[in-house]
């Protein structure tokens, strides 16, 4: 069980339903609050980053609530990062979804589905484990998440993917670099196993405080 | 690769399931969020709430259903009857609805699911279609009853095959189903659920062609729905109807299949399933 005084900051900025993420971190005992304050949130222990709707609107709304510096910031400072769907696309440098530069933590874009797949790509898929790590640890082997999606991040650093999946072709599904670890799937969705990601963040988050 | 889905829908009045509840090993077997716990362990991919709540005064009951399911249960949730605004779409996505659906509304004002996509995003939109297949003289006196204004794009002409219903199947509306599914996809609906009236409740297998001719048309997913009375008919809305999810209710609230037994199936038949 996580220590109870670790607290997870859920970014706010109005551009996804992260209801849901907090809904399921509080259901696994995690303390949260969730803000759109800066300094709220870097006072957390670790930050979780979903994120839903458009490329340009969500960063926009990360300039208005003016979370785009404190953001880059926690991830430079090496503390505990967790990426969810839009919050993967969005460290990346820009999107083929809008023009809004994107917070370039990682070089790469954001692509569109292309070829004869239904878009968006939405249920469940598998994700294959490229690479260990503590945020799959416990896991069954390939297991399935659920997802709902339209582009996918395209890192040039091919070191930093943790797992792929296939519509159509392969697309990286997770990264990790560090103490960052984003998830293009919804682990909020994704019944049991989609908890127990959640708990392993926790667990990862503790150990790297 | 992506998997089908199997979606148990669960018909709520007044914050009680209502339909098939015998379950033996429930301790409250209307009790919604006890329901979709016990569809969540065996498998479901996903669940569908309706609120056939008759009262307008009994509508709030859902949100707090809704607020109570997503605090226990994490697969997707879609929730629809009586969703009329924006603001119903935002309050059920707030109180934990992953999607919505819209039925009466959308023929009502057609608008809407633009209005709630822009919002929103395509995602979370669902358009869920009761079609009747029209019987050869029926075309000839096709009949809006629904009391809204229809574009004449869309209503039945003599090539039409199937008519849309609303108010839950008690209305006419003189509107051809395969263009009225075109129209709200292009409006922004991101998921079909395509209820054949034909079909629902008699449990020999879902509309084939309606599913196929639907699925030809639209690139978003398509929800099967109305028929399902044995496993092969699960794989054959997916198989031949190609369809991308099954919606069935009976044939798991009266225990005659686990969702387990129905995933077995189809994965035996090849059809690619989260076991």
């Amino acid at each position: 069980m996580p220590r109870k005084n670790i607290r997870i900051g859920i970014i706010d900025y109005a551009a996804s339903n992260l209801r849901s993420v907090e809904k399921a971190f509080t259901h696994i005992g995690a303390e949260v609050i969730v803000s759109s304050n800066a300094k709220e949130l870097t006072n957390a222990d670790a930050l979780v980053f979903p994120g839903q709707g458009s490329n340009d609107s969500a960063m926009q709304g990360l300039a208005k609530a003016s979370l785009i510096q404190p953001i880059k910031e926690f991830v430079n400072n090496d503390r505990p990062f967790l990426g969810i769907c839009m919050g993967l696309q969005l460290l990346m440098e820009s999107s083929e979804e809008g023009n809004e530069p994107c917070l370039g933590i990682f070089e790469g874009n954001v692509k569109r589905f292309s070829g004869q797949m239904k878009i968006p790509h939405m249920g469940w898929n598998k994700v294959k484990i490229i690479r260990k790590h503590p945020i799959f640890k416990d896991l069954p082997d390939n297991p399935y998440f659920y997802f709902v999606h339209s582009y996918y991040a395209d890192p040039l650093e091919k070191t930093i993917i943790l797992s792929t999946t296939n519509y159509g072709d392969e697309f990286v599904s997770a990264i990790a670099s560090d103490n960052l670890i984003a998830v293009q799937f919804h682990p909020e969705k994704s019944g049991s196993i989609g908890l127990d990601v959640y708990r392993n963040f926790l667990q990862f988050a503790e150990a790297n405080i | 690769m992506l998997t089908k889905r199997i979606i148990p829908c669960l018909d709520v009045d007044q914050g009680k399931v209502v339909k098939g509840v015998n379950f033996v090993n429930l301790r409250n077997a209307g009790d919604p969020v006890e329901l979709a716990s016990f569809y969540n362990e065996q498998g479901a991919d996903e669940l569908v709430f309706l609120d056939i709540t008759a009262s307008s005064d009994g509508r709030n009951t859902m949100v707090d259903v809704v607020q109570r399911v997503s605090k226990e249960v994490f697969i997707p949730l879609t929730v629809g009857g009586g969703i009329r605004s924006v603001n119903d779409v935002r309050v059920m996505l707030e109180s934990g609805a992953d999607k919505v659906s819209f039925n009466t509304a959308a023929v009502a004002d057609p608008d809407l699911i633009k209005r709630s996509a822009n919002h929103f995003g395509n995602q979370c939109i669902v358009v869920a279609v009761d079609a009747r297949r029209i019987e050869a003289e029926s075309k000839f006196s096709a009949q809006d009853q629904s009391g809204f204004h229809i574009n004449p794009d869309i209503s039945i002409k003599n090539s039409s095959e199937w008519e849309v219903f609303i108010y839950g199947g008690r209305k006419r509306t003189g509107i051809d189903a395969i263009k009225w599914i075109q129209l709200v996809t292009q409006l922004g609906a991101g998921e079909l659920l395509v209820t054949s009236m034909d079909s629902d409740g008699m449990q020999n297998g879902y509309d084939i062609n309606l599913l196929n001719e639907i699925s030809k048309k639209v690139s978003v997913p398509v929800i099967a729905s109305g028929g399902a009375g044995n496993l092969d008919h699960l794989c054959d809305a997916i198989i031949e109807g190609n369809a991308d999810a099954v919606l069935a209710a009976s044939i798991f609230h009266f225990g005659k299949y686990t969702i387990k037994q129905a995933k077995q199936h189809m994965h035996e038949k090849g059809i690619p399933i989260r076991l």
